[in-house]
């Protein structure tokens, strides 16, 4: 085997090519973290927009604005683009910015591989949006996509959906695969797995959870697409199948799903909150158990979301119990969030505000959770406001939080470039502000019994809906105040230190320089 | 890049994912238009290309660690990439499974009566009998009605047989590889190969007597659904693992692989008894019980 050598140029110690191919046929981790960041912030922007027109046309009673079919479809659309287009790809954006530098890598295992799945993308998501173009309107049926709303009663744009899920599916097994192997694989010498930043953890066990489930959610649409067009009936009770049967296997991905969002999210705080409280982690090894318990907890529980759809009392007890269960590895997360602050020499520059605003508002998120989890309770809250306001606090203030701060925490190692702190400050405030106006009000309006996913309300839900779209509007110019920073920092900014942040530390702020360099380590660092 | 057993061989820029991306795109697009009325000639392009990006992408990799361009820890990546690769297909065929355990357990009881569901039946399916396999639906009429199920101790019984002897086979194909008998290795893959689309072939005779004999079909209600689906997928993954078996007999005929350094085989080999598992699940759980 080891017979010849061959000569494909020399590979080392330059840099990128130029221009757009650099772009297409890159398999460095830097550049394809850039562009899934990228891709993720525009598809923000997009699913934003979208919930604008949500927002706009609830903005009074009665319809204003949008027919009740392209309502319908903006929902649809703003929950798939935010859950599989913006928050999942900034994840693996950061993923692979990120993990080789955290574990001394020189590289992700598979770089060719790693192209791939990001370059789906764009395809998936152009072929997801064109469907809002096409006769009969683009899918309607919420992101959920339950049967037959989405089988028997569907737009014929609804193929398209289908198989921009496949594409999806396959990029993210793919980026998964990608992101086991490198830390099973690639790690420095000495760098030990309890050793790793707890980032890399929690992407480890994302990274399980999306190879677990993102082929059942494949099989679910596999079999939505069969009882459309080749007559089988999974999900037609006339032919002994079962419509309910579709929310098992959806949910059976769609729990799971829910800790892919946030589970990494976990990572990114567990490390922003220890730099600028300038001390350890409180109970590094617990929050890497808590984190293993939350993912096998999360394959136990899917049917909480189908309290109301008429399962056996037995069942219902089950999964409520074990629904409850999960806020113990929480509860023991945010219980070490805390106490890594207490006593701690605390500075609060933009990434700390976003990293404790995402610990006091995921925690909002959290107990709404609880209350939805308890069966009975459920009955009156289910497919209401309530629901909305709670996997929004989960979702914006929880993942898309720690997103932001983890843009604001690491971006001086990627482009050398300190932000404008004042500007970052502002958005944080402004953001937070905006949010709350945005979403607290959705709990009253939910407890109130105001339905999710209609057009129009009754009129006793005015004020509360008219203060939500404008906290709404107020949120959404935020995020473009965002890409304003963002652009000024690449730009350029105050020249950032290699340490960047006094308390910082991991091999990407010790030992490398910022901007890092294209090639992270080709020697492995030395791990103490 | 030196021949570097010490350094992580990390490529640079290739120009096969963009091209599997635009055939991925082209053949969906393709299939949907297809779904509704169109020529399936764009699905057909789109397969080609994505068979195109294959050949190159795969190749280019054989090239590369022919020329010893891979060392130990890249051996590594590719063995966790197959293996969670093939827990991912796993998942895949769970919901398959899971949708098949469902109907049998739930959905069927139920569209009868079980559980507190009694009164519903009574109204909607008064005559509908829960029964597995499921010959009559709550609502015949709507469907092509199978004359009875398809046995086990049939084709389905040979075809166990078959593919447990090719995980045989390709055993002893590969201890004769690790004992760098070339003669054995060879007769050994030829063998898996050929038992392996022999099955593909008994199973398309199988779907022949089942579609035509037994009118059974994909809209013979759940029981067709969940049979044709699961045999379906499965049928597919053998072709696939055959024809990955075939390249692989192809390579080892001109002399690739050495007794030390041979992932590329274990790789297939390990796909190939994960269709064997399945098959097990599937003789057990869609023909036998």
């Amino acid at each position: 085997m080891t017979t010849a050598t061959t000569h494909e140029g020399d590979h080392h110690d330059h840099g990128p090519a130029t221009g757009l191919m650099r772009w297409v046929t890159t398999t460095n981790h830097k550049d394809i973290g850039t562009l899934y960041l990228w891709l993720s912030f525009i598809m923000l922007l997009t699913g934003g927009a979208m919930a604008m027109v949500i927002r706009a046309e609830l903005f009074q009673p009665g319809l204003q604005l949008v027919e009740p079919q392209f309502f319908n479809s903006m929902t649809t659309m703003h929950g798939l683009i935010m859950v599989f287009g913006a928050i999942m790809p900034a994840f693996v954006g950061l993923a692979n910015w990120l993990i080789p530098m955290m574990i001394g890598a020189p590289d992700m295992a598979l770089p060719r591989m790693n192209n791939w799945s990001f370059w789906i993308l764009p395809f998936a998501f152009t072929m997801l949006a064109s469907t809002l173009f096409m006769e009969g309107g683009g899918p309607a049926f919420g992101w959920t996509f339950y049967a037959p709303l989405s089988t028997t009663f569907a737009p014929d744009s609804t193929d398209f959906f289908i198989f921009a899920v496949h594409m999806m599916g396959i990029s993210s097994v793919m980026g998964a695969i990608n992101v086991i192997a490198t830390i099973l694989n690639m790690r420095a010498p000495g760098m030990t797995l309890m050793k790793m930043p707890l980032f890399v953890w929690t992407w480890l066990i994302t990274a399980y959870l999306l190879i677990a489930v993102m082929p059942v959610l494949a099989g679910a649409v596999t079999m939505m697409l069969t009882d459309r067009h080749f007559g089988t009936s999974f999900f037609d009770a006339a032919g002994g199948g079962d419509p309910v049967m579709f929310q098992h296997v959806f949910w059976f991905f769609g729990h799971p799903e829910v800790y892919i969002m946030i589970l990494p999210a976990f990572g990114i705080i567990s490390a922003i909150i220890p730099t600028f409280a300038r001390k350890p982690l409180f109970g590094y090894s617990s929050m890497v158990y808590a984190s293993a318990s939350i993912a096998i907890l999360s394959f136990m529980v899917w049917a909480h979301h189908m309290f109301t759809v008429g399962m056996p009392v037995a069942g219902e007890l089950y999964f409520m119990y074990a629904t409850v269960m999960i806020s113990v590895p929480t509860g023991v997360k945010i219980f070490n969030w805390v106490t890594t602050m207490w006593r701690g020499s605390m500075t609060f520059e933009t990434p700390m505000l976003f990293a404790i605003g995402f610990v006091v508002m995921f925690t909002i998120g959290g107990f709404s959770g609880l209350m939805l989890g308890v069966a009975p309770v459920d009955t009156q809250y289910h497919d209401t406001y309530f629901v909305v306001a709670h996997f929004h606090y989960v979702l914006v203030t929880g993942a898309l939080y720690s997103i932001i701060a983890a843009f604001y925490y690491w971006v001086p190692k990627w482009t050398g470039h300190m932000y404008d702190e004042t500007l970052g400050k502002i958005h944080f405030w402004w953001s937070t502000i905006a949010v709350n106006v945005l979403f607290f009000p959705q709990h009253f309006l939910g407890l109130a019994g105001m339905p999710r996913r209609i057009p129009d309300y009754s009129v006793q839900f005015s004020e509360f809906n008219m203060i939500s779209s404008l906290g709404g509007f107020a949120f959404g110019l935020a995020q473009v105040f965002f890409l304003y920073i963002v652009i000024k920092t690449i730009k350029g900014g105050e020249k950032a230190t290699d340490i960047v942040w006094e308390g910082a530390t991991g091999l990407e702020f010790e030992q490398l320089a910022s901007p890092a360099p294209y090639h992270s380590f080709n020697t492995a660092p030395e791990i103490k | 890049m030196s021949a570097a057993a010490d350094s992580y061989y990390v490529p640079h820029g290739t120009k096969w994912p963009i091209i599997g991306s635009i055939g991925l795109s082209t053949t969906v697009i393709g299939f949907a238009n297809y779904l509704h009325g169109s020529s399936f000639i764009m699905t057909g392009i789109g397969l080609a290309i994505v068979i195109f990006m294959m050949y190159g992408w795969f190749g280019q990799v054989v090239n590369e660690s022919m020329n010893g361009m891979y060392n130990a820890q890249v051996d590594m990546s590719f063995r966790w990439g197959m293996g969670w690769f093939i827990f991912s297909e796993v998942m895949f065929f769970a919901a398959f499974f899971g949708a098949l355990f469902y109907a049998r357990a739930f959905s069927i009881p139920w569209l009868d009566g079980a559980s507190n569901n009694a009164d519903t039946a009574k109204l909607l399916w008064p005559n509908f009998e829960a029964a597995w396999p499921l010959i009559q639906m709550p609502l015949t009429e709507k469907f092509d009605v199978a004359k009875h199920a398809m046995g086990a101790w049939g084709l389905p019984a040979i075809n166990t047989l078959v593919l447990l002897t090719s995980g045989v086979t390709v055993t002893w194909a590969h201890h004769a590889l690790k004992k760098n008998n070339r003669n054995h290795l060879v007769m050994g893959l030829a063998l898996t190969v050929a038992l392996g689309f022999l099955f593909v072939g008994l199973q398309a005779w199988e779907y022949s007597h089942a579609y035509n004999e037994l009118n059974l079909k994909m809209s013979s209600g759940i029981y067709g659904s969940t049979f044709y689906l699961l045999t379906g997928f499965h049928g597919f993954h053998v072709t696939m693992g055959a024809t990955m078996l075939l390249i692989i007999l192809i390579r080892s005929i001109k002399g690739h692989f050495t007794p030390e350094n041979h992932f590329a085989f274990e790789a297939v080999a390990w796909y190939w008894h994960f269709v064997d598992v399945v098959w097990l699940g599937l003789f057990i759980f869609v023909y036998w019980i």
